[in-house]
């Protein structure tokens, strides 16, 4: 197989979320000599993407969204350890989670994948997050974001309690929040005092590149 | 084991060996962003409209949720639930997971509510049970308790045997209890149905309750919705599900709980079945 051939299988494997052949090709084209960066921003990222931007025109739908982020999952636990050794930098890190009080984590894991499908190292704290667990991983992960998901009007207030939680430990300036979810609207995240709001998961993604350009442009000038 | 609900001219039963009741879910700003923003402004005309939609479809009992960020939730709910009952005879399940709103709501209530919904958690329990006790109401119970969704229908089994002794400790009775087994899109996962139906089963066996859910979940992120949710209420309801919190404005899916009330033995003679053909006849003799 040439590389061309496993890129094209690796792209239309990913896309159809079949994850035993993506990661069956990703193996192959480490023996075979390809990097880990090729097969990541060649293929599997170029897919997710394509996953997301058929998700946001309505034809492609949450089931096969899900399998392709599965699909992607599993390459990329082959490939981490390796990116690691490159020294590549990540896009960024976002840690992420469902706020207390709330158990739906639809949403949450859409976002995740199209992160995770973008570059971005995504550690998902679950659900039911509690403000004391969001600040434990900001502090040990010093994540570039943290995300904050609500699916409900009554779990919404919870953004405000953990603004205020990673004001108090000190941590507000160093992570850029970003919060979402199906009632969320930009009025609610700018009330909160959130940095960032997306509406959907290709938007988030989209958000979340660009407020890290911002704080990165703003700690070089 | 029947709950009954009420209103001044009516009275709904819920019961294994009754009619499945439907309850109409669409007065919920939830994802409605012209009705929020008419609900802010205290424009409250689109529940007319939705009420009407519903009782013509089909709807035993109706909904009324008014959770919408950044409002007086308390005076709205009361407001929108004294409109409902102005127009309509239904009985109303008074939705919110604000203890306040639920409050509110149930002191202008005329009749016995239904109320949606508290959780297995401890500290819901204590706040909304006694507001249950107080004013007579029926409750629905989400078995679900401070660390999530349990993922096998044994532990929603668990956690209603807990909420059913908190109950039986505040005093209400317990057909006035409604579990919502928790139905979750089989979208995500695709053996989300089969443990919503093992748990319907498992509850029924064992305390014999009436069990009501949010129907509409299980086609969440999925095409074609409307026919996946008429497949699966008739499968639920064989499994033991007495009531849902569904769409009622849909032809398609009130159809088919009807056909299943009247293939499971619940609607004897086919008496509503038959009646409703003829009112579909009378309002439409050509077809």
């Amino acid at each position: 197989m040439s590389a061309e051939e496993i890129i094209k299988g690796l792209y239309d494997e990913t896309l159809v979320g079949n994850a035993p052949a993506v990661l069956e090709l990703t193996k192959r084209g480490l023996s075979e000599g390809m990097g880990p960066d090729t097969i990541l921003f060649e293929a599997l990222i170029p897919a997710l993407e394509e996953v997301g931007a058929r998700f946001e025109r309505g034809d492609f739908f949450v089931p096969e969204m899900l399998i392709a982020g599965k699909a992607m999952s599993g390459a990329l636990d082959v490939l981490r350890p390796l990116l690691a050794e490159t020294g590549a930098e990540t896009i960024g890190t976002f840690v992420m989670g469902t706020v207390k009080g709330d158990v739906h984590d639809i949403g949450k894991n859409l976002v995740n994948i199209m992160l995770e499908g973008a570059g971005f190292e995504v550690i998902d704290l679950g659900v039911q997050t509690s403000p004391e667990k969001f600040i434990a991983a900001v502090e040990e992960h010093k994540p570039d974001i943290v995300g904050m998901s609500a699916f409900l009007t009554t779990t919404m207030p919870m953004f405000k309690v953990n603004m205020h939680e990673l004001t108090k430990a000190g941590l507000r300036d160093k992570v850029i929040v970003m919060v979402g979810g199906a009632p969320v609207t930009q009025e609610y995240a700018d009330a909160v005092g959130a940095d960032g709001y997306a509406a959907d998961a290709s938007t988030a993604v989209r958000k979340a590149k660009e407020l890290i350009a911002l704080k990165r442009a703003a700690q070089n000038a | 084991m029947h709950t009954v609900l009420s209103s001044p001219g009516k009275t709904v039963t819920m019961g294994h060996d009754q009619p499945f009741v439907i309850i109409g879910e669409r007065i919920n700003p939830t994802g409605r962003k012209i009705f929020q923003e008419k609900l802010r402004a205290g424009d409250l005309s689109t529940i007319n409209i939705d009420v009407e939609a519903q009782v013509a479809g089909g709807a035993d009992v109706l909904d009324v949720n008014m959770g919408v960020p950044l409002t007086d939730e308390p005076a709205l709910l009361a407001s929108a639930i004294k409109l409902v009952q102005s127009i309509t005879d239904l009985p109303i399940c008074i939705d919110s997971s604000v203890h306040e709103a639920l409050e509110a709501g149930l002191a202008v209530y005329q009749g016995k509510a239904l109320v949606n919904s508290v959780t297995g958690e401890d500290d819901r329990m204590e706040i909304i049970l006694p507001l249950v006790k107080k004013y007579g109401a029926a409750i629905i119970a989400l078995p679900n308790d401070e660390t999530g969704i349990p993922a096998t229908a044994k532990e929603r089994l668990d956690i209603t045997e807990k909420i059913v002794r908190a109950i039986e400790s505040y005093k209400i009775p317990l057909e006035d209890l409604v579990i919502d087994p928790l139905a979750m899109t089989v979208g995500a996962d695709p053996e989300a149905v089969k443990i919503t139906l093992e748990a319907i089963h498992l509850i029924k066996e064992k305390f014999g309750l009436n069990m009501t859910l949010g129907a509409s979940n299980v086609s969440f992120g999925l095409p074609s919705r409307h026919a996946l949710n008429a497949a699966f209420l008739p499968i639920a309801m064989s499994h033991g599900l007495t009531s849902a919190v569904m769409d009622a404005r849909t032809p398609e899916i009130v159809n088919s709980v009807r056909a299943a009330d009247l293939l499971l033995g619940t609607d004897a003679w086919g008496g509503n079945w038959i009646g409703r053909f003829r009112a579909q006849q009378a309002a439409n003799p050509s077809a």
